[in-house]
């Protein structure tokens, strides 16, 4: 008795940290002493379990336990170390995988110890499934992310084919746990469909949905976790996988809000079955391309007042986060006024563009969030976008028939000049073209966002 | 129906807690800035990570004859571990940039 009651007084201050934890990440003062409370809570519940267990344990069982986490550990801190800042979004995608393919195969391995108890195997088959969606999804999403799979790949007619393929998957599993089956051939065929499903619901959303997936996935990962905790009537899988799955449904919310797009149309894929309508708002397109060299781009920045760099994705992709801040220092030296704008979904995370300039110790004051920054535009000399696309498309403002309309997005057009740093004219990652660029105002700086970047700096310092 | 009923009031502490804790998560997360919300998704990815509790807890109840759930089980904790270590890391790394420099 007493040992029980000291685990479950672990488990106790574990969920308190977890609790504790998520709120402190809420504020950049605290976020990094939050974590680290959640991640003590998690060792000390993980130890807990492992050596308060009532019950003979055979040594093997011990030593396998042991080489499981030992290599975990190794394996998981190496990676999270060693990734690139900018790679992170999908690193955070592949966690989250695991953790559901973790919970499916507990779900796997329990399911026969409880045959005849259909409320046992409700939420094993519960676990299992969501699970097994998590994992899968997280996977594509990770595939998507890192450009493995650059396009949406539709199956026509998906979204009938993906609800009836959920309702037969549910239809299934229902009939698992009301006839009280014991069959393991039934139980991995659920569990095959379960992860062929995941694929099916990933694949055909676009890639700059990414991150509102990724934390509905991460939802979901919770509620496997939870629904693990009520099988075994375990509180600290309970407490954590319930924070999280709710915590991860109003952080997806959160996401979607700032694409102003519902969830549904997020998931129904709205990009998708827009596709032929975007092919007519392209010819709507009127202007030609201005082209700019790096020395017309330094002049012009030399002689400013105010210059607001817009980063986005194309800048991490090229590493350019230092050249930019070196860049955002000189114009400062020169008494230029610089600030960066930050859509909320620039890059592929919310966030992401933020922590990416923090790692070059650029100013957090310097940071302006859109709603803050939007107002400055028109007092603005230079707007200097760099690697980022879909967030200054004007189309979101005046073309109803444009996928991303409605999205709040950064009125650059408002300041006087517009550089835009791209690579080629290709569209951006929601694959739609941009009328920004065709703009009387705007000239293109054509180059990878590094090369380019050193070369105007190059030239800012000869002036 | 009994079933459901009986199950619920054998529960009930249970139930109390799934719904407490939905109502502290939507309270922690609504009023976050954006910027951190990459940072909480990382975090609350590592914590969801807890699953590795149950993968611990089907290996100390596994048969050593056993052979395919304990190898089922190994992989359960070992992705488990990914998930909680990688995920604690990672975010550790983010945060770590978000000093204040004064």
């Amino acid at each position: 008795m007493e040992y029980i009651f000291s685990l479950e007084f672990i488990y106790l201050i574990a969920s308190v940290t977890y609790i504790l934890g998520l709120k402190m990440l809420g504020h950049p003062e605290t976020a990094r002493r939050g974590n680290l409370i959640a991640a003590a809570g998690m060792t000390l519940a993980i130890i807990g379990t492992i050596f308060l267990y009532q019950g003979e344990v055979p040594t093997l069982i011990y030593a396998l336990i042991a080489t499981a986490i030992l290599i975990g550990t190794i394996i998981g801190w190496i990676v999270a170390k060693k990734v690139d800042m900018t790679k992170m979004p999908e690193l955070v995608s592949m966690f989250n995988g695991m953790g559901g393919a973790s919970a499916a195969l507990i779900g796997l391995i329990e399911f026969h110890h409880y045959t005849g108890n259909q409320l046992s195997i409700l939420t094993i088959i519960a676990a299992m499934i969501i699970g097994s969606v998590s994992f899968s999804g997280s996977m594509i999403a990770w595939a998507k992310l890192n450009g493995t799979l650059r396009n949406p790949i539709r199956l026509p007619m998906y979204n009938i084919i993906n609800n009836v393929f959920l309702g037969a998957i549910l239809a299934f599993g229902a009939y698992i746990i009301i006839s009280g089956s014991d069959s393991q051939i039934y139980l991995y065929i659920l569990f095959f469909a379960a992860i062929l499903y995941g694929i099916l619901f990933v694949i055909p959303i676009g890639g700059a949905d990414m991150p509102v997936v990724i934390s509905l996935l991460n939802s979901f990962t919770g509620l496997a976790a939870a629904f693990g905790g009520f099988l075994y009537g375990n509180m600290v899988m309970l407490t954590g996988g319930i924070l999280v799955g709710s915590a991860g449904t109003i952080l997806t919310l959160a996401m979607c809000k700032a694409m102003n797009r519902p969830l549904a149309n997020v998931i129904f894929g709205a990009f998708g079955e827009n596709n032929d309508t975007k092919v007519g708002s392209d010819s709507n397109i009127k202007g030609s391309i201005k082209e700019a060299s790096p020395s017309d781009v330094a002049i012009l920045m030399n002689y400013s007042q105010k210059v607001i760099i817009v980063p986005g994705y194309g800048l991490a992709v090229a590493q350019a986060q230092h050249v930019i801040h070196e860049l955002e220092q000189l114009l400062t030296s020169k008494g230029i006024e610089v600030k960066y704008a930050i859509h909320p979904v620039a890059g592929r995370m919310p966030g992401h563009m933020n922590v990416l300039l923090a790692e070059t110790n650029v100013d957090y004051d310097k940071l302006v969030e859109m709603d803050d920054i939007n107002p400055e535009f028109q007092s603005t000399d230079v707007v200097f976008v760099v690697g980022a696309n879909d967030v200054v498309n004007p189309a979101a403002h005046n073309d109803t028939s444009s996928p991303i309309y409605g999205m709040p997005i950064l009125d650059v057009e408002n300041a006087k000049h517009i550089i835009v740093n791209k690579r080629s004219m290709k569209p951006g990652y929601a694959g739609i073209e941009n009328e920004l660029f065709y703009n009387q105002k705007t000239s293109m700086l054509f180059g990878d966002a590094k090369d380019a970047l050193t070369k105007l700096l190059q030239e800012l310092k000869n002036m | 129906m009994t079933d459901l009923i009986d199950f619920i009031s054998n529960n009930l502490q249970m139930f109390y807690i799934v719904i407490l804790m939905i109502f502290v998560g939507v309270e922690i997360i609504g009023h976050v800035p954006a910027v951190l919300h990459t940072p909480l998704m990382s975090g609350a990815n590592a914590i969801h990570g807890v699953v590795i509790i149950g993968a611990i807890l089907v290996m100390l109840g596994t048969d050593t004859e056993n052979i395919l759930a304990l190898s089922l089980g190994f992989v359960a904790v070992f992705l488990g571990t990914l998930n909680v270590v990688g995920g604690f890391v990672v975010t550790d790394r983010m945060l770590e940039m978000f000093k204040k420099k004064k």
